[in-house]
């Protein structure tokens, strides 16, 4: 087992968020996928995104990431911020004779204790010789994570885990990502559709339409048509605090002003 | 032994012992016909040496990198496919090539030596280019071999860890223009990917690790030089298209092998 890491970090030092977006807009051609968003996560804290197909929410963590260029605003992170990235699902080409334990050692010189200690917080010791084409989606996902660690992040991103996982294996995946916050501190910042399985484990969720429609704890609750109209039935026993109730979304997702032009939203 | 077959064995061992490893990353990287359209310009580029008085083998080069660099910025506009693109700029290339040979009157080129290789005719200066500059790529590939690996696993998450994505893809396709530019007189310009990938998927069964692929298609490629050499010498066959076929046999005998699970 590894040890907690308190204050380990010369980033600790810094106070505020880990990661935070100002005013930003990402535009693919003529589309706006991300509209003046501004996010942050602090650290400790899991912040989630959700939002429908579309709305942006893996553009917006992979613009975090600096996998996406911003065409407007900032995205800014603490000084030698370490990220821990799982990437919603990895295929590694059958051509390639790769192990699990092999695989954890590519992106970082490692100890085999440091890998094998990775494995054991991650829950799949059991995978380290099996090679990466053979494992389950599932499995591929606490494999990430192990990977993830090994990075000792300050900052652990997943994009939404893949729809092959099923249930059972998400809500297990959640819990060890929540012993993993825990145990070391780090902020967590998730994409997911899956609000049942999320909305327990999460301290801010963020609701997302290209721009951010509203946020706030899980266990604030109260109505939001905005957050209905997203999410339909599910939305039905759990809900979100809202702090922007001042626009309503057309037929076209765009962002209809009840107020006047003062807004600093959408 | 005669001296030629001493050469020609030395010439060619060295080329498969550079091929098993960057072959294997060409398999992985799923880039056979990359590999082929960069060594189908490399007649453009023997032409451009003559043309500029300098060394073939650094036409080749240059021709080799700048074709690829090409390809990159090509892609980026994403209106045709890859194998498209490849297809256009390998044959375009070759045939830019077998052009310009042609206005140069003056010069007398064993076209069939550039196509096919004559690894017979191999000189001690070949041998010193080949064992140079194999050298040198083979030391620039282990430099790069964990980070190459991880590229070719994942270039987003490689990324995210902060390697140096696209100057990784860069040095990489330098390695292939090197290893065209010695081997193409070895196995010739049509020939060159084949003795790249064909150990290497030989191997692929066998393997655990990649660095164990990497060896055993170094193994392979070695045996089918030699397996090819003898062949061309008792019956007086092609010895570039020889080495090729004793590949390609021990590719066919590999895959009969059964493997326990």
């Amino acid at each position: 087992m590894s040890t907690p890491h308190p204050n380990r970090d010369p980033s600790a030092l810094f106070s505020g968020p880990l990661a935070w977006t100002e005013d930003l807009t990402v535009r693919f051609g003529s589309r706006t996928v991300l509209d003046r968003v501004n996010v942050a996560v602090e650290p400790g804290e899991v912040v989630t995104l959700i939002g429908p197909n579309g709305a942006g929410k893996t553009t917006l963590v992979r613009a975090v990431l600096g996998l996406v260029a911003p065409d407007g605003g900032r995205v800014l992170r603490r000084p030698n911020l370490r990220i821990g990235y799982m990437p919603q699902r990895l295929s590694v080409d059958q051509t390639l004779p790769l192990t699990v334990r092999r695989f954890l050692a590519l992106w970082r010189p490692v100890t085999t204790d440091r890998v094998a200690a990775a494995l054991e917080e991650a829950g799949v010791t059991r995978l380290a010789d099996s090679a990466v084409q053979t494992i389950s989606g599932g499995e591929m996902q606490r494999v990430l994570l192990a990977r993830a660690l090994l990075g000792e992040p300050d900052l652990l991103v997943l994009d939404e885990p893949d729809q092959a996982v099923d249930v059972h294996g998400q809500a297990e995946l959640f819990n060890r990502i929540a012993q993993v916050r825990l145990r070391r501190g780090c902020g967590v910042l998730l994409v997911s559709h899956d609000l049942h399985t999320v909305m327990a484990r999460t301290d801010r969720v963020i609701c997302l339409n290209a721009h951010v429609c509203c946020s706030g704890r899980p266990e604030d609750v109260s109505r939001h048509p905005e957050y209905h109209a997203l999410f339909g039935g599910h939305a039905r026993d759990l809900a979100v605090y809202v702090h922007h109730h001042d626009h309503a979304h057309a037929g076209d997702g765009k962002v209809v002003h009840d107020h006047d032009g003062d807004c600093c939203h959408g | 032994m005669d001296e030629f077959v001493i050469r020609a064995l030395l010439a060619g061992g060295g080329i498969a012992l550079l091929a098993g490893p960057l072959g294997s990353f060409v398999v992985w990287r799923r880039m056979a016909y990359f590999g082929d359209t960069l060594s189908h310009s490399a007649l453009l580029g023997v032409t451009l040496g003559f043309l500029l008085g300098v060394n073939p083998m650094v036409g080749v080069m240059v021709v080799c990198v700048s074709l690829a660099l090409a390809l990159v910025a090509l892609q980026r506009r994403r209106h045709l496919a890859a194998d498209t693109l490849l297809g256009i700029l390998s044959h375009g290339s070759l045939s830019l090539g077998l052009v310009a040979l042609a206005f140069l009157e003056t010069l007398r080129v064993d076209l069939m030596a550039y196509l096919f290789g004559d690894i017979l005719s191999v000189t001690d200066g070949d041998l010193m280019a080949i064992y140079g500059g194999g050298v040198v790529a083979l030391t620039g590939l282990a430099l790069l071999w964990r980070r190459l690996l991880a590229v070719t696993v994942d270039e987003d998450l490689a990324r995210v860890e902060g390697m140096p994505v696209d100057a990784l893809r860069l040095a990489f396709m330098l390695l292939i223009a090197l290893v065209i530019a010695i081997a193409m007189k070895i196995v010739g310009i049509l020939l060159i990917t084949s003795l790249l990938i064909i150990p290497a998927a030989a191997a692929r069964r066998f393997a655990r690790t990649p660095e164990g692929m990497a060896a055993l298609a170094s193994v392979l490629g070695i045996l089918a030089v030699v397996a090819g050499l003898m062949a061309s010498l008792n019956w007086d066959l092609p010895g570039g298209p020889s080495v090729v076929v004793a590949a390609a046999a021990l590719f066919l005998l590999g895959s009969l092998v059964p493997l326990r699970r």
